[in-house]
């Protein structure tokens, strides 16, 4: 979907700011608010993919405006409602309801923090051989779906080369528009940057993006 | 065309950050009172990024790079198994991509999507890589928010900038700076920072530098 997560290119936001001797969470609650995300998607509710789609869904006004960990916890507190895990009895009270059941069958406990700490694998095996080969010349499609992808906006429609195989991979617009992983071979892109940003930009500038197969086709 | 009018109906919905922290907090307390979550696992993640994770990590093994080719080689070649082959180091994530800057190419790395980053082997990613300027920008101009960050390249040199929009994470290899040839590994990795892991600045020459200090 089209909203103001898909930031590259978009002009009129000024200047980089970093912020010196900057400290790992800037509130305490920031924390909390990381290791209860890391420990609720042990649970299976849902995934890194959902979360990232629940986030595209926020208002852009909101968005600009909420720091990175307030997006976050407005987004997992609506999934948290919408998936059943909390009501909003309970979130009220900050006391769990144990009439209402959840549709979870494991807990997140000191057991299970390698899951919490190591990123898990997205890749899955495959019979099938990759439609492009490195070197190929491929163009990228007009995708405007209503719901999730992970082709950005000022890659559409784009020439670019194939510069890397990466393997077959779970494709989150399938995870999160139909609930499935459909794994699809996944590639390294590369545009020249005039291919992307009209002539007048910088003729050393090259973009990549990690693109799945669906999203490529041969011009 | 205002933001006003499209946020009016919001208002509910829209909390102050105190609402947020209870909210939060709530639903912690929740899931800790149903077993699905326990505090004490909440409170080791904290302490993980917190304390053990961090820059650190990636600058020892862009150090390693640096003064054995054969490991440089490999880590080009497939990062993640490279990483996690070595018992010096913790263990990292599927899909770790290492991509080297030369004299001629200078590599970024940006997620313009979200926030991807290489939490396992840099830690949590600043807030400015997550910020709405660096991610609009760094692909359309790199070259002037290099510029804001100190790096000033020529313009002969070939910029790349990498978009993370997959499972894939992106750790660059800085050039080891000029002057350095008598450091140890230990040495070298001291001098290599976050953001010249990112891309968005390089390790400043050391000539002229004592190397014991």
């Amino acid at each position: 979907m089209d909203n103001i997560h898909d930031l590259g290119g978009m002009e009129g936001f000024g200047p980089v700011l970093p912020e010196f001797d900057e400290p790992t969470f800037h509130a305490e609650w920031e924390g909390r608010m990381l290791g209860l995300q890391r420990s609720i998607l042990f649970l299976g509710l849902w995934n890194l993919d959902i979360f990232r789609y629940a986030q595209e869904k926020i208002h852009p006004t909101d968005y600009l405006k909420w720091s990175y960990y307030e997006r976050w916890a407005h987004t997992m507190i609506a999934t948290a409602l919408e998936k059943g895990l909390v009501t909003p009895e309970e979130l009220k009270y900050g006391a769990g309801d144990n009439s209402h059941l959840v549709n979870v069958n494991r807990a997140f406990t000191s057991k299970h923090l390698r899951a919490a700490f190591v990123r898990g694998n997205f890749e899955r095996n495959s019979d099938s051989e990759p439609l492009y080969s490195i070197g190929d010349v491929v163009m990228t499609r007009n995708i405007q779906i209503p719901g999730h992808t992970r082709l950005p906006r000022y890659a559409r429609e784009k020439l670019g080369t194939v510069i890397a195989v990466r393997g077959r991979h779970v494709f989150p617009d399938a995870v999160v528009n139909e609930g499935v992983e459909d794994p699809q071979w996944l590639y390294t892109i590369e545009f020249q940057g005039a291919e992307l940003w009209g002539d007048s930009v910088d003729p050393m500038i090259f973009n990549l993006i990690d693109a799945f197969e669906p999203y490529l086709e041969r011009p | 065309m205002s933001g006003f009018h499209h946020h009016d109906h919001k208002h509910e919905n829209s909390s102050s950050l105190t609402d947020i922290e209870t909210r939060v907090k709530a639903l912690e307390s929740v899931l800790v009172s149903k077993g699905l979550v326990e505090r004490e696992a909440i409170n080791a993640i904290i302490e993980h990024f917190e304390n053990k994770v961090g820059p650190h990590i990636g600058a020892r093994v862009i150090a390693r790079a640096w003064v054995s080719p054969d490991f440089k080689r490999l880590l080009l070649a497939d990062a993640t198994k490279t990483i996690n082959d070595d018992a010096d180091f913790p263990e990292v994530g599927q899909h770790l991509i290492a991509i080297e800057n030369t004299d001629e190419i200078h590599n970024v790395v940006v997620c313009t999507l979200c926030s991807c980053y290489p939490w396992d082997i840099l830690g949590l990613p600043p807030v400015w890589y997550k910020s709405a300027p660096y991610r609009s920008r760094i692909v359309r101009n790199p070259r002037a928010v290099l510029k804001e960050f100190g790096l000033d390249l020529s313009d002969d040199n070939k910029i790349r900038i990498w978009d993370s929009t997959a499972e894939t994470r992106y750790l660059v290899i800085p050039r080891r700076p000029i002057g350095t040839e008598s450091y140890s590994e230990g040495e070298l990795a001291n001098l290599v920072t976050r953001d010249s892991m990112i891309g968005t600045s390089e390790i400043p020459s050391a000539r002229g530098v004592d190397s014991n200090g």
